[in-house]
């Protein structure tokens, strides 16, 4: 006879998450509602949770990386990320954009995870870049488009860092699988799991680049076509900026 | 022989360092967090022989420090700490240029390294590693033989590697342990038979015998819960326990690496989709001026659900060989 009591430990987690509690206190309060909806004693709970946090500390395994992230970070890591970055700036606006793709998936899956992202490198580098090159490229650009340009670089750290990360053997994904199906009996290496991720990070890369050639097409449509239809002012006059507002 | 065990004195000692230094700088409670992470690292095999042994205040009392990391995190946000002279890193950089990468490259090459010299080669380099566990001490042994070269190419004293690492472990604060966390509550779960009921539920809702069905539910399960909750770690659990392993591993015999990885990776595809991972999806739209709040969700959008597609057919052919 299954019990469903338990669940709302489930319910609590939900809960918790979408009401944007402290993830740390929502955990643990679901394990606490879940063990007591189970029948468990208080002491048997703490127990459990002991138990349970001792047999998951592998997951800590990757602090073990951040004195060596550390040590470079100081020595300038990042600022030579960057230097990589600003290399892309002659470039059209797709090509940037699939570079830095690239580059943020590799470091990924080498452990950098932290050298770029949004504050270290969309906001002060990338976003501006992108910015620059499609102005140079296509002559002005609109607000709507400046916006368009502005958040796709923002969306492509993001795909570059959740289908880089994974692949990354330390990585906590990596290892909450791990230990994870360590505690139901069934033993993996981390690096068969990691293995597996390779396929969706190469698929990842494709179809974002894919979209970002897309973008900039309708983009150059877009704005040609609004240079032709937009009154212009009369040819006599001087060159008027090719942006409103 | 070295085992496992060595490795989780280092991480203990790395902890604890963190929260004498904290504690020197008077950030009480975030000592307090360090110290009790600390914990089991440094005495977590006796928790565990004593546990076996009938003993149970030792596991009882580290249930409590539980607890208490929780009510500490809730206290406290990770903080930026003061990351030295921004001109001297410039300088250092310039003058360094590209051999900065080659440390942080060591920790995959040699852990690779490691892990295939130990399952083929056996070469007196990995003899004396404890086989349970290979994977995991390679990777602690390359993370110190990268520290030493990481000390050695920018000519920094050995304290910065204590230094340095109490910096990003102090700048990250909690979320470094919420993923420990959750696989505390996979296990709570588990003895609580939570699994089981969410199988029996979805049983109820969908066939099976279908092979199909069974992966299209563990699949999109996961980015509907991530989707709600913000983050594909808290979901992970929670399908996997319900789904994936009683009826897809065991129902169906699908491979649980590949299917771990890739359901983890499908419930990324939810992370892109939602206003709840604020900090991947919200916060830039405010660091880059947006007037859409939700600009970089509809920029990301195509590619998330595109990618949950390939993935959902990946799955159906790589966990099932």
């Amino acid at each position: 006879m299954t019990t469903y009591w338990p669940l709302l430990g489930v319910a609590v987690v939900i809960a918790g998450f979408a009401l944007k509690r402290n993830p740390m206190l929502v955990v643990v309060t679901a394990g606490l509602v879940s063990g007591i909806a189970a029948g468990k004693s208080p002491a048997e709970l703490l127990e459990l949770l002991g138990s349970e946090f001792v047999k998951n500390r592998t997951l800590l395994l990757y602090t073990l990386t951040l004195p060596v992230i550390g040590v470079l970070e100081r020595a300038g890591l990042r600022e030579r990320a960057r230097a990589w970055i600003l290399g892309f700036a002659r470039l059209t606006l797709a090509r940037l954009l699939i570079a830095y793709l690239a580059l943020r998936q590799l470091l990924s899956m080498l452990g950098l995870i932290n050298v770029a992202g949004h504050p270290q490198t969309v906001r002060p580098l990338l976003a501006p870049m992108c910015e620059a090159t499609a102005t140079r490229t296509f002559g002005g650009l609109d607000d709507e488009a400046r916006e368009r340009v502005r958040a796709l670089a923002a969306a492509t750290d993001n795909v570059g860092v959740f289908f880089g990360e994974d692949v990354f053997l330390a990585f906590g994904a990596v290892l909450l699988i791990q230990t994870f199906y360590d505690g139901q009996g069934i033993h993996l290496e981390p690096t068969s799991i990691a293995l597996w991720a390779l396929p969706t990070a190469i698929a990842a890369f494709a179809i974002h680049a894919v979209r970002i050639v897309v973008f900039q097409l309708r983009l150059e449509r877009r704005l040609a076509r609004a240079q032709v239809v937009a009154p212009r002012p009369p040819p006599p006059a001087p060159p008027a900026p090719g942006t409103e507002g | 022989m070295l085992t496992i065990t060595h490795i989780f004195y280092l991480i203990g000692a790395l902890l604890v360092g963190t929260a004498v230094l904290d504690a020197r700088d008077r950030r009480w409670s975030v000592a307090g967090f360090w110290a009790i992470l600390a914990v089991p690292f440094l005495v977590g095999d006796q928790i565990r022989d004593a546990a076996k042994a009938g003993t149970r205040w030792p596991a009882q009392a580290m249930g409590l420090g539980v607890l208490a990391l929780a009510l500490l995190a809730s206290l406290h946000r990770g903080r930026p700490v003061d990351d030295g002279d921004p001109v001297a890193r410039e300088a250092s950089a310039a003058r360094l240029g590209n051999r900065l990468f080659v440390p942080a490259l060591m920790i995959p090459a040699l852990t690779g390294a490691l892990v295939l010299d130990a399952k083929y080669v056996h070469s007196i380099a990995t003899r004396w590693i404890d086989p349970g566990s290979n994977t995991l001490i390679a990777l602690g042994l390359a993370s110190v033989v990268a520290l030493v070269a990481a000390l050695w190419t920018t000519r920094a004293r050995p304290i910065h590697g204590l230094t340095e690492g109490r910096r990003l472990i102090d700048t990250m604060g909690w979320p470094l342990v919420l993923p420990m966390m959750l696989a505390t509550l996979g296990g709570v779960f588990a003895a609580t038979h939570v699994g089981d009921a969410i199988a029996k539920l979805v049983a109820m809702v969908i066939s099976t015998d279908s092979r199909l069905a069974c992966l299209l539910a563990y699949g999109l399960g996961m980015v509907v819960f991530t989707t709600i909750m913000g983050n594909a770690f808290a979901a992970f659990p929670v399908m996997t326990a319900g789904i994936g392993l009683p009826l897809l591993v065991k129902g169906h015999g699908a491979d649980p690496a590949a299917l771990g990885a890739l359901g983890m990776l499908t419930g990324y595809c939810g992370t892109l989709l939602t206003p709840m991972a604020a900090n991947f999806n919200i916060v830039p739209a405010i660091l880059l001026e947006l007037r859409d709040e939700y600009g970089v969700i509809r920029a990301q959008w195509p590619t998330a659900v595109i990618l949950m597609s390939v993935n959902l057919v990946l799955m159906d052919l790589l966990v099932f060989r």
